[in-house]
């Protein structure tokens, strides 16, 4: 007979955005949670480009834009087209109050420490190694030193979620799955900061950056402004690093000396170099969200919309989710997979697996076109322009008949008709 | 910039005993040997003398992208103890 004495309502596994707002939700309704986090402090292990939505975080934390530690209101989005030494960017700026480019390691400490305050039991520096099952239910985590128990285990435990391998809600990830990602804080005073990126007061901007060194790789680039640093990243698709023997640091070595990036941060001094893995498997390879006494939330569940840059909302948002049908589990005292796959249904009645569906047939059609898409079309729109802003005696027309002709001859002629098709195919999937 | 200066920027803890355990017998066999490229710490390198892998598993960003991509599946990746490994405070 197993000792009982560390049993609590719920344990939630993972101090990350999905985690912390499953377990505040459960203690706010006054139900017993332990959070157990296996860094020094919560967001110690964290990395992301990155933003916060205000939004869905307000759905957790109302008073956040008062209380959090923020680092700048992002006003405007520039998509940046990169070609081998050239560029294309697109521009879009509103004073929306729509994100805020957040440093993990102070604001998911900060969150945290939310939860305590509302009567979450905070476990940091634990690392749950396995769960504990017993008649075919998840009845508690084995930690390096201990045993906790509880009626419900909730599973955020990020990317690798071993806890969901551990008991079969998952295969074992695929190299075309995940993104490694590296990025680098680098250290600008405030001032420097506003001018280089068009910016008054803490307002901040994001960088979306295509090709350049990660032509013809799933890959992209981001950029975002901090108070006082930059942060400049990319995450390649796992399969293309070890097919194409690249070292993702030197990568990002030749995207910082891009002719477009390396103006924006020279002269930075680097704070931190950090790295981590994207869930990029989309709805296809979202995991079995449940079985008896336990759930899977955020990272660890492979929710991430990679198209929009969105993942710490879906984990708010799905912790939270499972946080509410664990409450109605606990008020009927029943664990089975069955009342816990409505965590499931409301999922997929909201926009977080709605938003996963939607573009189901995204990275499949990434895989199979991405020379076409974030290589040949990258440089044909710089091509464009180039063409375009040129003036050299050549009469425009001929010009323009040149960029057309091209669009047919650069390529055998069936790719062409593969990527309409593969285009048409991909629109019609989001739209219906 | 190379990649000992980058790491320097990290604060680590390290542990005694390494949390990442290939089977050197099945890396002997290993073509892509991509753990030696692919990780962003460059915890991998191959030891053509000894024929063996050296795995400085002190620089180790815990990130799980080596355990993915081991061609042979055979290591052994495990989080380290709840007070080692590398802490991120600009994350």
């Amino acid at each position: 007979m197993l000792k009982r004495e560390n049993k609590t309502d719920v344990i939630v596994v993972g101090a990350g955005p999905g985690g912390i707002s499953c377990a505040i939700t459960l203690a706010r309704a006054g139900k017993e949670v332990v959070l157990i986090e296996r860094g020094l402090f919560a967001g110690s292990k964290n990395v992301f480009g990155g933003a916060i939505y205000t939004q869905p975080t307000k759905e957790i934390f109302p008073n956040f834009e008062q209380e959090a530690p923020l680092e700048r209101k992002n006003i405007e989005h520039n998509y940046m087209i990169l070609g081998k030494s050239d560029s294309t960017t697109i521009s879009y700026r509103k004073n929306d109050n729509a994100s805020y480019s957040v440093i993990r390691g102070k604001f998911d400490r900060w969150a945290a420490e939310e939860a305590r305050k509302a009567g979450v039991i905070l476990v940091e520096e634990t690392v749950v190694r396995e769960l504990i099952k017993e008649n075919n239910k998840v009845i508690g985590v084995k930690t390096e030193l201990e045993e906790y128990y509880s009626d419900i285990v909730v599973l955020a435990d990020g990317v690798n979620s071993l806890l969901a391998k551990q008991i079969g809600l998952r295969k074992e990830i695929e190299t075309r799955d995940v993104a490694l990602s590296v990025k680098e804080v680098l250290k600008f005073d405030k001032e420097t900061i506003n001018q280089r990126f068009n910016l008054k007061d803490n307002e901040g901007a994001i960088g979306e950056i295509f090709g350049g060194p990660m032509l013809g790789s799933l890959g992209l680039g981001f950029m975002y402004t901090n108070t006082d640093s930059v942060t400049i990243g990319l995450g390649i698709t796992l399969n293309d690093l070890v097919e194409k023997n690249y070292r993702p640091f030197e990568i990002l070595e030749q995207l910082k000396q891009h002719p477009k990036i390396a103006p924006l941060i020279e002269g930075g001094v680097l704070k931190e170099y950090s790295a981590h893995l994207i869930p990029e498997g989309g709805y296809k390879k979202v995991p079995t969200l449940c079985d008896n006494g336990v759930m899977v939330v955020g990272d660890a569940a492979m929710l991430v919309n990679n198209l929009h840059w969105e993942g710490t909302n879906l984990a708010m948002i799905s912790g939270k989710i499972a946080a509410e049908v664990a409450i109605e589990a606990l008020h009927s005292g029943d664990y089975s997979k069955k009342m816990l796959s409505n965590y499931e249904k409301r999922l997929k009645n909201s926009f977080v697996l709605k938003d996963m569906k939607t573009y189901r047939n995204l990275m499949d059609i990434a895989h199979q076109r991405q020379m076409a898409f974030l290589s040949y079309y990258l440089q044909k729109i710089n091509a464009f322009f180039e063409m375009f802003t040129s003036v050299n005696g050549v009469p425009k027309r001929e010009n323009y008949w040149k960029f057309i002709k091209s669009i047919f001859t650069d390529r055998k002629i069936s790719e062409l008709f593969k990527d309409i098709w593969a285009l048409l195919r991909l629109i019609w999937s989001i739209l219906v | 910039m190379n990649i000992d200066k980058k790491l320097y920027t990290l604060k680590y803890s390290p542990d005694t005993e390494s949390h990442l355990k290939p089977d050197m017998e099945q890396c002997k066999l290993c073509i892509s040997r991509c753990c030696t490229y692919i990780c962003p710490a460059e915890v991998y390198e191959w030891n053509e003398e000894t024929q063996e892998l050296i795995v400085n598993y002190e620089n180790c960003l815990e990130c799980g992208a080596c355990r993915i991509a081991c061609e042979r599946k055979c290591l052994e990746w495990q989080y380290p103890k709840g007070t080692k490994g590398v802490t991120f405070k600009q994350g």
